[in-house]
């Protein structure tokens, strides 16, 4: 009896869950295996501006899965009907509209940030990531899955960002998310003469510069393929 | 393959429907956006006068902003040979809100300098007046400015707040982000002993002269440059103004 039942279901309702074992993958995967920062170097640009400090890395990451999910979104909505001449220009579109609503919306609900990061909102335009799941996945999928394919993308390049963040302003200022940790003067929370072993550390000008988010993520990288065998090359 | 016809008709369906949505939300945040930059620049000036503050501006809310600022600052317009300008004149120079927070220091920049109108704002500390002026010059990217307060010998530098459009965070940016840059201006003077205009320098490493030399931010040399270029030209403006003031 229950088998008969079970045959008797309608298949569709029950072979398209809104979390499946792929909807899962699609999350997922880009923050680790199929990393766009680490595995596929695309967007080094950004993460080489903007790690300096932790919380901007953070307000990027917002907007970029934002962004690049929506633009995934509508770009799948659309993929029938987009002429295949001009998909390029009809996707700048898509991305740069919903840039300038981060934009405007940033600019009324947090002032201070908006000034902060105004260029590199902007500049989210040009990240090569968005251009390229367009491209590669929501031309060619259905709107749930590339809506998730771009937040799982988003999230992978704003994990390495906040990482490669956390350490260069740690290093780079003695501090994290604007709180001064450690380093030599009286401002810093954690130098007292009993704290001698904290201050003694001078923070290392290299690592405000951009070179130094290169060594970062050539680390990141390093450590990334050590740990996951699954990204070391065969040959 | 789609037809040309039908290609610009999708184009032209698709740039409307954005250009309908975002200028609709653009005019609906203006008011939002309005407040925000008046409340911005006003922090701003109250940044220069910081330490004669019972709460520091950081920690202040929007309103309480407003409330100093209308509370404890006078604001006037002057020009270039010191004449305090009228409401009247303000506006007919450009500035359709007539009074010193609604000049554009961007704009007056392209004026000839004849022509051109120098906000100052007054604030009454418990025992003293402090002059503040606004100075802007060019970072790396785009503009930098300042707010200067002086102590009304008009030589000492009581507090300075900078703003930036567009200098990189963590490099250019730190003028802004990091207080301890500006902190480093109190107490340093626009004069020598001799009384010869010699503002004050960002220089790189260690600074020698404490009177008119700070520390500049590392890595960001051309914004250091301009915060020197900033001063050393933009309070000479002020100057008509203050010898006027003090033969009174």
């Amino acid at each position: 009896m229950a088998d008969s039942n079970t045959v008797a279901t309608p298949k569709t309702a029950e072979s398209k869950p809104l979390f499946g074992k792929r909807e899962r993958r699609l999350l997922v995967d880009p923050i680790n295996d199929n990393n766009p920062i680490t595995v596929q170097v695309l967007g080094i640009c950004s993460a080489l501006a903007i790690t300096t400090q932790v919380s901007p890395a953070v307000v990027m990451t917002i907007a970029v899965i934002f962004v690049m999910g929506f633009a995934n979104l509508f770009t799948s909505l659309l993929r029938h009907s987009i002429p295949k001449q001009v998909r390029m220009i009809i996707m700048l579109i898509i991305i740069a509209f919903l840039v300038t609503v981060v934009e405007l919306s940033l600019k009324a609900i947090n002032y201070p940030i908006y000034q902060e990061l105004s260029v590199f909102i902007g500049l989210i335009i040009t990240n090569c990531i968005i251009m390229g799941r367009l491209e590669a996945f929501a031309m060619a999928d259905k709107p749930w899955p590339s809506f998730l394919d771009g937040v799982g993308n988003a999230m992978g390049y704003g994990a390495i960002l906040i990482i490669v963040a956390f350490f260069r302003e740690l290093f780079g200022s003695g501090s994290l998310m604007g709180w001064e940790l450690f380093g030599p003067g009286p401002q810093f929370m954690i130098n007292t003469e009993a704290h001698w072993w904290l201050s003694w550390y001078m923070p290392n000008n290299l690592m405000v510069l951009s070179a130094s988010a290169l060594f970062v993520i050539g680390i990141l990288i390093w450590i990334h393929r050590a740990w996951n065998r699954k990204l070391i090359d065969v040959s | 393959m789609h037809s040309t016809a039908y290609i610009v008709k999708f184009i032209l369906i698709v740039s409307t429907v954005v250009a309908l949505v975002l200028s609709g939300m653009a005019t609906l945040l203006k008011p939002i956006h309005d407040r925000n930059e008046a409340i911005a620049n006003k922090r701003s000036i109250l940044f220069a006068v910081n330490e004669f503050l019972e709460t520091p501006v950081r920690q202040m809310s929007d309103d309480e902003v407003l409330e100093v600022f209308d509370d404890r600052i006078d604001q006037y317009v002057v020009d270039i040979n010191g004449n305090i300008l009228t409401e009247e004149e303000v506006r007919e120079r450009g500035a359709p809100g007539g009074m010193a927070e609604h000049v554009n220091m961007g704009r007056e920049r392209r004026k000839p300098e004849s022509e051109r109108m120098f906000p100052l704002f007054v604030f009454n500390a418990d025992d003293q007046q402090l002059f503040i002026v606004s100075v802007r010059g060019n970072g790396l990217w785009d503009e930098i400015w300042g707010n200067v307060a002086l102590k009304s010998d008009f030589n000492t530098i009581a507090g300075v707040a900078f703003g930036h459009r567009a200098e990189t965070p963590g490099l250019g940016a730190e003028i802004t982000d990091n207080p301890r840059f500006a902190a480093q201006f109190e107490g340093t003077r626009l004069f020598d002993e001799d009384g010869n205009f010699k503002s004050v320098t960002v220089v790189k490493g260690r600074a020698q002269d404490k009177n008119h030399e700070v520390d500049g931010v590392t890595g960001a040399t051309v914004t250091n440059d301009g915060v020197t270029e900033m001063f050393h030209r933009g309070l000479q403006y002020y100057f008509a103004y203050f010898e006027k003031i003090q033969t009174q």
